[in-house]
């Protein structure tokens, strides 16, 4: 006789079963009827992503695979760590993608023949193409697979839901995907780090609401009755992402069958939903959701708790209060009513406060471990990480200051600062945490090579540092050109004698990325060495009774 | 007659500035009030507390 099995699909799996279904059946009907072939494309993969989806929980059901997930083993907390590897190498290869076209896009502007003239590879298309793989997709999976791990590790729970960390996290690279090729191939809403289209935008805010659900749930399980600090942090980046792509993406396509959509807001007004996105997610993107990586893996690297938490809790909510309202400096000089960019630079010059205090507290745990800088090139890494956040945000402000912003916009300038950030602070602080997270996913003691990471650190930091001062003095140089005129009152400089002037820090900033992409592929060849051929960290010793006990 | 933009505008620049004020002043007293030190203390040891 057959052994009888209960034989159900979980509500959360029947759920998902219907949505991707759903959404399998409705992208197919797209594909096939729009006159859009983009579109097409796009449909049609999303509907194949949905339809693998559907077949896999199907699958499972069918394989009577259906035990509740245990939430404890041996007394421990069963961590659910699979999504959080998957997302891990997924930022690694994101990393490498985005830094190898950030350097194509460099020597192009040096070497304007390396276009090709071909549409897909203008500089045009592939400049989003970087700054979202670095940005979202890069520093989006570091983001995804460090909040997941360290929700779960200070909440001392497992995360809810056998199939929501997955839909959050393949959801996530299925939308860069999608964003990414339509870039190439010339769809995009011309918004400045929120170039996907509607329907792109609509696979987020369903993939964000996921991530949001999963990681409230956590916190809702958490044994550990205090939420630790990083957990803030991650939560506000979280929800203030969701809240800025909303407002920031409120657009009405032609047609269901278009890629096309026009915004709903009008004229300056748009210019200010943009930069008010496009500041906090600076703000929100690449501060909290690194800070929180400081606040957790920092004190974990250096063992010992961070400098003070009382600190803490006044930097988060100050970061809060004040980084909300800066988006206007990126508007001086427009039809922006100037009381409006006032506001945004006082604001910006008043965030010295919350950056500076959490810099220093970033550093000031080390107080009495200075010797490890030397010893440790992780936790070195983080620290001059912690260093390049306070130089970017010092270097920020003083950007935004009505008189500096009419020399720095529109130069160069800008791009310095903006790498400043996005290498030293986001880039070194996210390499840190990899080479954290590799070895405690699997269990290794360290990192394959601590060497190697020095190599890393050293490569990278004599990149960034020709990066940054290449395009300080080009940036600087553009500018006044720009605003020289002779005894007559005439413009001194044509605009091409700038670009002409320039391609000399151009080849340099190229070799600064190309230096900086070396130290990266450094750290691929060792964090997967780390996975495969790390040294275990579990020495197990033999007890007297003859059985296997870990090591304390 | 007052438009409904001055009625907001001005709320903003009083109530508004007021509201985030106390709010945030709280926040600070919270963070520094000598009782909480323990338990600030101890939160700070959560990322140590882990079963490893």
């Amino acid at each position: 006789m057959l052994e009888r099995r209960a034989r159900y699909l979980s509500l959360e799996e029947g759920g998902f079963a219907l949505l991707l279904a759903a959404t399998a059946f409705m992208c197919l009907i797209i594909a096939g009827k729009t006159f859009d072939q983009v579109l097409a494309f796009h449909a049609s993969l999303i509907s194949l992503a949905a339809a693998v989806g559907t077949f896999y929980i199907f699958r499972r059901y069918f394989d009577g695979d259906n035990e509740p997930i245990p939430q404890e083993v041996d007394g421990k907390p069963n961590y659910n760590m699979a999504p959080i590897e998957f997302a891990t190498w997924a930022s690694v290869f994101w990393g490498i993608a985005g830094f190898l076209v950030g350097l194509v896009i460099a020597l192009q502007l040096a070497y304007p023949v390396l276009n090709f003239d071909l549409p897909w590879t203008s500089f045009g298309r592939l400049r989003p193409l970087h700054t979202s793989a670095v940005i979202f997709a890069f520093g989006g999976n570091v983001l995804i697979a460090t909040s997941m791990y360290v929700v779960q590790r200070t909440c001392r729970a497992r995360m809810p839901g056998r199939i929501l960390p997955w839909a959050v996290v393949l959801g996530y690279n299925l939308f860069i995907v999608v964003a990414g090729t339509g870039y190439l191939l010339g769809v995009t809403q011309s918004k400045e780090y929120a170039e996907p289209e509607w329907y792109a935008d609509l696979l987020l805010t369903v993939v964000w609401v996921f991530y949001l659900f999963l990681f409230l749930g956590t916190l809702w399980k958490r044994k550990e009755p205090h939420i630790y600090v990083a957990n803030w942090f991650y939560l506000a980046f979280i929800v203030t992402i969701a809240v800025l792509h909303i407002f920031n993406n409120a657009s009405l396509p032609v047609s269901i069958f278009s890629s096309k959509s026009y915004i709903v807001w009008a004229g300056v007004q748009d210019a200010m939903v943009q930069w008010w996105y496009g500041h906090n997610a600076v703000g929100f993107f690449l501060t909290a959701g690194f800070l929180a990586i400081m606040y957790y893996f920092i004190p974990k690297r250096a063992d010992r708790p961070v400098y003070s938490y009382r600190l803490s809790i006044v930097h988060f909510w100050a970061l809060i209060f004040i980084y909300i309202w800066a988006g206007p400096h990126h508007l001086h000089y427009t039809s922006l009513p100037q009381w409006a960019s006032t506001l945004g630079m006082t604001f910006s010059i008043i965030l010295w406060m919350p950056s500076w205090g959490g810099m220093i507290n970033g550093l000031m745990t080390l107080s009495g471990a200075w010797d490890k800088l030397r010893t440790d090139p992780v936790l070195r890494m983080m620290v001059v990480s912690v260093a390049f956040y306070g130089m970017s945000t010092f270097e920020g402000p003083v950007m935004s200051i009505r008189a500096v912003n009419s020399l720095s916009h529109y130069t160069d300038w800008t791009i310095g600062h903006v790498h400043a950030g996005a290498l030293g602070w986001v880039g070194y602080i996210s390499f840190g945490a990899l080479y954290c997270l590799v070895p405690w996913l699997y269990n290794k003691k360290d990192v394959y090579s601590l060497k190697l990471v020095n190599w890393h650190f050293w490569v990278s930091t004599l990149g960034i540092v020709l990066y940054i001062c290449a395009m300080w003095v080009s940036g600087i140089m553009q500018g006044l050109m720009w605003r020289a005129y002779d005894s007559l009152g005439f413009l001194e400089y044509s605009f091409i004698e700038t670009v002409d002037a320039m391609h000399p820090f151009y080849v340099m900033r190229a070799l600064g990325g190309g230096l900086f992409l070396l130290g990266a592929l450094i750290m691929v060849y060792n964090l997967y060495m780390t996975a495969r051929h790390g040294e275990a960290a579990e020495a197990r010793v033999a007890q007297p009774d003859g059985q296997l006990a870990p090591a304390e | 007659m007052e438009s409904t933009y001055n009625i907001l505008a001005s709320f903003a620049q009083t109530g508004g500035l007021l509201y985030f004020m106390a709010i945030f002043a709280g926040v600070v007293i919270y963070a520094v009030w000598p009782g909480n030190k323990e338990r600030f203390d101890d939160a700070a040891q959560i990322p140590f507390r882990e079963d490893d």
